[in-house]
């Protein structure tokens, strides 16, 4: 079968590709742009390790085609530093030791900066729920929320 | 080796929280994991799995799949040398091939659903998964056990016609699933139970839960023409699946480099093979690299769990707290070959305290599901939750509060353990006065809440590790060691290294060498990696310092003895050695070549003088009784580190191991379907613990220092999973006044129990 | 002399015995008169079993000395997740 050409932009640069029409964003980014910071785990939607951008909207890039992103814009967490910057999540996981194994950590970067773009001053319990589609099996949680909740102080106070 | 403790007042890094190494690798999504290598030609590899708990596969005929254009190579159980069945070591572990080589593909039989029966590679997914469902498997399918007390009945399916359970006098004429039984004991039960007020017996349940690693097993296969192979894979130990793929493919050691990847998450569950000899035969036929990466339903059907078990325990103390005597009766999953944890189970069960009269025994059963592999403190978790569990109704019923009762009995330095020898200095009698005295322990509860608390024991093991330091030209340093970092260990061992030198943490560099450039090393596992690569790279450190004071000796042309090191420098040993300004690492780094040549320090060693590791965790509750779900409203870990290196990740430990037992005992299990198959294998029906589930967890971080580790390290890893199943049931009770006897304690099973109290349901 | 206890199901192979005093400079030793005494136990001698000596578990190493009026516990090698 002929597989589908498709035009987008991915971190804010142009890419073409081809792909079947079984695979997903995932498979796209990570098999065929070896764009690998976005993680498989469960390729059903339940861990929120692929969490990326999709036009702005907070998307596990296993639950989404690839031929689905023409025309549109994919962010991931290859674009998340500015340069040699890291964004302000970046370093605030660093600081509170916010990860062990760190697979789960691109997912968690990418979700947690679309939360703090729509709610830049959550409460615990708003970070919680928020992140509940993102699993971590090493730390608990604790650091990350920790984390979370202290780079929101730091985007509000820049 | 042992040596005197450094003074805390002296200490610059050990003890600190620096950022990790790795850490803008893992921020920026820069770090290659298992599944995150792409290697040129590369064909991607499938597995087929067994649909059927328990059948005789008469055939395969894979003649269809081959010939499907893309396909470049099928493997089966003929392309897997058969073994026999001896227990032989391989590097540190005890392992029967026969049951490795049955496990990474089905032999004569397939003996749980997901079971690998053939793998096939392609040169796409979509060609390989095609492939998979044309070859053509002739099940003769068998009754199944899946139970482990049906497993043990005299009628039950046999497994294995040649497994005939050894430990037992005589030895029993027929096959059947108990292929060990293990026991241990301290004087005489039936004169401590005459002599206790109060007798506790219960039975208790639990399921087999997963280790759940985020990351699915992965690797990339490359077998050269000349026998040669390359194995990139994720795992806890490189070393050990070197060992492992080495005698499954019958190749010389030398000749198979394996390197780790970034590890995402092990928990126990990456110290075995599944895919890597699997890849390797299948990159062998086809003569190209092969990647092979599992989904979850295989990593939920075919690796790990850790074992569910039956148990029976026994406590009896007098009306003052004091145990008279405490009996238990393991009976532990093994999955489909021998080799469940019940043998530390069994020696775990009632370690925390100083008893005379104990008798425990195990049985290690094989029943028709995927063969266990070790989860943090395996065996652990399971016999100490049911014993903590009856700790906390004798001392209700004594009327004793639960902490009073175990500091009662609890295990200090000098007591022989259950299992034998006596303890060293150790720390459980502290984590238990501080949980008595904390803020948490005295805090008001509100309706429906209660409170628990549960002690757990792990031994912790050292065993064979190397480092090697290289000391650069430009005053850096490189250190290699072979112990995959699963959670920060580099930041930690490179602590001690800059502790030791007397230079700035940043100017180490860690790398996690691959089996070519170090030692044997064995793997991160046991809560060893801190205690023991920290020890080697410490020993390393030594050396490298020896022969920095060798060479500003000959640079300032005296004696080596008038050398001394410190604090990053060589200077002269006293007033007579001579007047020379002191020479920092870098001075001599540069001088390197001209001096000798380059400098390193390496350490080769059996690391012994591991310490066990007591914690104490308490913890509130609240309990919806109109759904039957159990909210944790508060937690608290207390543990005996010996010395926390690096505090944050010691707490990250503890946070984690804490919430991995709150899924346990509140949601995780195995289900199966009446015909042997596994219903939830995703994260969807196998729940985790997500964010919005639990609440912060306190820490407190008890050192007790292991005096025969240089910066006083214990293994810190393991514990934290186990207090909290029966932390956790006890707070229930404390709640609703209902005891728990079964894992998990979910929403159904807890609602049916309140409404069987209240004289409703069923 | 050192008192050894046989710890666990090792009675088996030692036909009920538990305890016993030996005179091993170290665990090579100790395994070696071991092994004499009870031929059944020596094929389980080496690998797989760990010893104690005055408390501190010793696993894969045949030279740690062992005193003359130590206690050692002979027991089941561990591993760990």
């Amino acid at each position: 079968m002929a597989k589908h050409h498709v035009t987008t932009t991915i971190n804010g640069d142009p890419y073409e590709f081809l792909c079947e029409a079984e695979e997903t964003l995932l498979d796209v980014l990570r098999d065929g742009l070896q764009l690998t910071g976005s993680k498989e785990g469960c390729a059903s939607g339940d861990c929120g390790a692929c969490s990326v951008m999709l036009d702005g909207r907070l998307v596990c890039a296993c639950l989404v085609l690839g031929a689905e992103v023409e025309g549109r814009e994919v962010e991931t967490i290859e674009s998340m530093a500015d340069g040699e910057q890291l964004h302000p999540l970046q370093q605030k996981f660093l600081e509170h030791a916010a990860l062990q194994c760190g697979i789960c950590t691109p997912g968690f970067l990418v979700a947690a900066k679309a939360l703090l773009e729509k709610n830049p001053d959550p409460t615990e319990t708003e970070v919680r729920y928020w992140l509940a589609g993102n699993l971590c099996r090493c730390t608990g949680y604790d650091k990350i929320i920790r984390a979370v909740m202290d780079a929101a102080v730091d985007m509000r106070g820049s | 080796m042992s040596q005197a403790l450094k003074n805390e007042q002296d200490l610059k890094w050990v003890g600190t929280r620096p950022l990790r190494p790795d850490g803008v690798d893992k921020v920026t999504g820069r770090a290659k994991f298992g599944a995150d290598m792409y290697v040129p030609g590369m064909l991607v590899g499938k597995v087929l799995r067994s649909p059927h708990p328990h059948a005789v596969i008469k055939s395969i005929d894979t003649s269809k799949a081959e010939a499907l254009p893309g396909v470049r190579a099928v493997v089966a159980r003929d392309d897997f040398q058969d073994m026999p069945s001896e227990f032989v070591p391989a590097g540190e572990m005890l392992v029967n091939y026969k049951d490795i080589v049955r496990n990474v593909m089905a032999r004569d039989k397939a003996l749980y659903d997901g079971h690998a029966v053939a793998a096939v590679a392609a040169t796409s997914a979509a060609i390989a998964r095609k492939a998979l469902k044309l070859i053509e498997v002739d099940y003769e399918v068998l009754p199944h056990v899946i139970d482990v007390v049906e497993a043990m009945a005299p009628d039950a399916p046999v497994l294995d016609e040649t497994l005939f359970t050894a430990g037992v006098d005589p030895a029993p004429d027929k096959p059947s699933n108990v292929a060990k039984v293990v026991e241990l004991g301290l004087g005489d039960v039936d004169k401590g139970f005459k002599a206790a007020d109060v007798v506790i017996e219960r039975e208790f349940d639990t399921n087999p839960v997963h280790q759940g690693y985020i990351e699915p097993h992965a690797c990339v296969a490359s077998f050269s023409e000349d026998g040669q192979a390359e194995l990139w894979c994720t795992t806890q130990g490189h070393y050990v699946v070197r060992s492992h793929c080495a005698k499954l493919l019958g190749m010389e050691v030398s000749k198979l480099r394996v390197t780790s990847s970034e590890i995402g998450g092990g928990f126990g569950g990456k110290t075995v093979v599944y895919l890597e000899p699997v890849a390797l035969a299948l990159s062998k036929k086809a003569n190209s690299p092969v990647k092979m990466v599992m989904n979850r339903d295989e990593v939920f059907r075919a690796s790990g769990p850790t074992s569910g078990a039956n148990m029976m325990i026994k406590v009896g103390a007098k009306k003052d707290g004091t145990i008279t005597a405490a009996e238990a009766t393991l009976k532990y999953q093994a999955g489909a070959f021998q080799g469940s944890p019940v043998q530390p189970g069994a020696m775990c069960a009632f370690a925390p305290y100083d008893l005379e009269n104990v008798k425990v025994t195990g049985y290690d059963v094989v029943v028709n599901r995927p063969k266990v592999a070790a989860y943090r403190a395996p065996g652990a978790p399971i016999s100490e939750y049911a014993v903590e569990c009856v700790l906390d109704e004798v001392a209700e019923e004594i009327g004793m509060d639960p902490i009073d009762f175990r500091l009662k009995n609890a295990a200090k330095e000098g007591t022989h353990a259950a299992y034998g020898p006596k303890f060293g200095p150790i720390g459980l009698v502290e984590t238990l006065k501080q949980a008595k005295k904390s803020k948490h322990y005295k805090a008001k509860l509100g309706p429906n809440q209660g409170r628990g608390m549960a002690s757990g024991f792990w031994f912790n093991i050292g065993g064979e590790t190397c480092a090697t330091l290289n000391i650069n030209e430009d005053g850096t340093v490189t250190l290699l060691t072979g112990t995959p970092d699963i959670g920060g260990s580099r930041a930690s061992v490179c602590m001690m290294a800059a502790e030791e030198l007397g230079i700035d943490y940043d100017k180490i560099r860690p790398i996690i060498a691959d089996t070519s450039s170090l030692g044997y090393t064995f793997l991160t596992g046991g809560s060893r990696t801190t205690f023991s690569s920290g020890m080697a790279a410490v020993q390393a450190a030594q050396g490298a310092i020896e022969e920095l004071c060798a060479r500003a000796a000959k640079i300032w042309e005296i004696d080596v003895d008038a050398v001394e090191w410190e604090d990053g420098h060589a200077k002269p040993a006293g007033k007579n050695a001579g007047d020379f300004e002191p020479l920092s690492l870098a001075d001599i780094a540069r001088q390197a070549g001209k001096t000798g040549g380059p400098i390193a320090g390496h350490a080769d060693i059996n690391a012994q003088g591991a310490a066990p590791s007591f914690g104490t965790h308490v913890v509130d509750v609240e309990v919806d009784k109109e759904t039957g779900r159990v909210t944790i409203v508060r937690y608290t870990v207390l543990q005996d580190a010996g010395k926390a290196v690096h505090p944050a990740y010691v707490e990250g430990q503890f946070q984690g191991g804490a919430v991995q037992g709150i899924g346990w005992a509140l949601n995780e299990e195995y289900v199966y379907g009446e015909d042997g198959t596994l219903e939830n294998p995703g994260f969807l029906d196998y729940r985790i613990p997500v964010a919005s589930d639990v609440p912060m967890i306190d820490t407190v971080i008890v050192e007790v220092p292991n005096p025969r580790h240089p910066y006083g390290v214990r293994g810190i890893g393991e514990t934290p999973i186990i207090p909290p199943m029966a932390a956790i049931a006890n707070a229930i009770q404390d709640a609703i006044g209902i005891r728990f006897h079964e894992l998990p304690m979910s929403p159904p099973k807890v609602l049916k129990a309140i409404e069987a109290a209240n004289g409703g349901g069923e | 002399m050192a008192r050894v206890v046989l710890t666990g199901g090792l009675k088996n192979f030692t036909g009920g015995e538990t305890e016993l005093e030996l005179d091993a400079a170290d665990i090579r030793g100790l395994f070696r008169l071991l092994g004499e005494r009870y031929p059944k136990l020596k094929p389980h001698l080496e690998e797989g079993l760990a010893v104690a000596i005055d408390g501190q578990i010793y696993q894969d190493t045949l030279i740690e000395p062992i005193g003359p009026d130590s206690e050692v516990h002979v027991l089941p090698q561990i591993a760990g997740g």
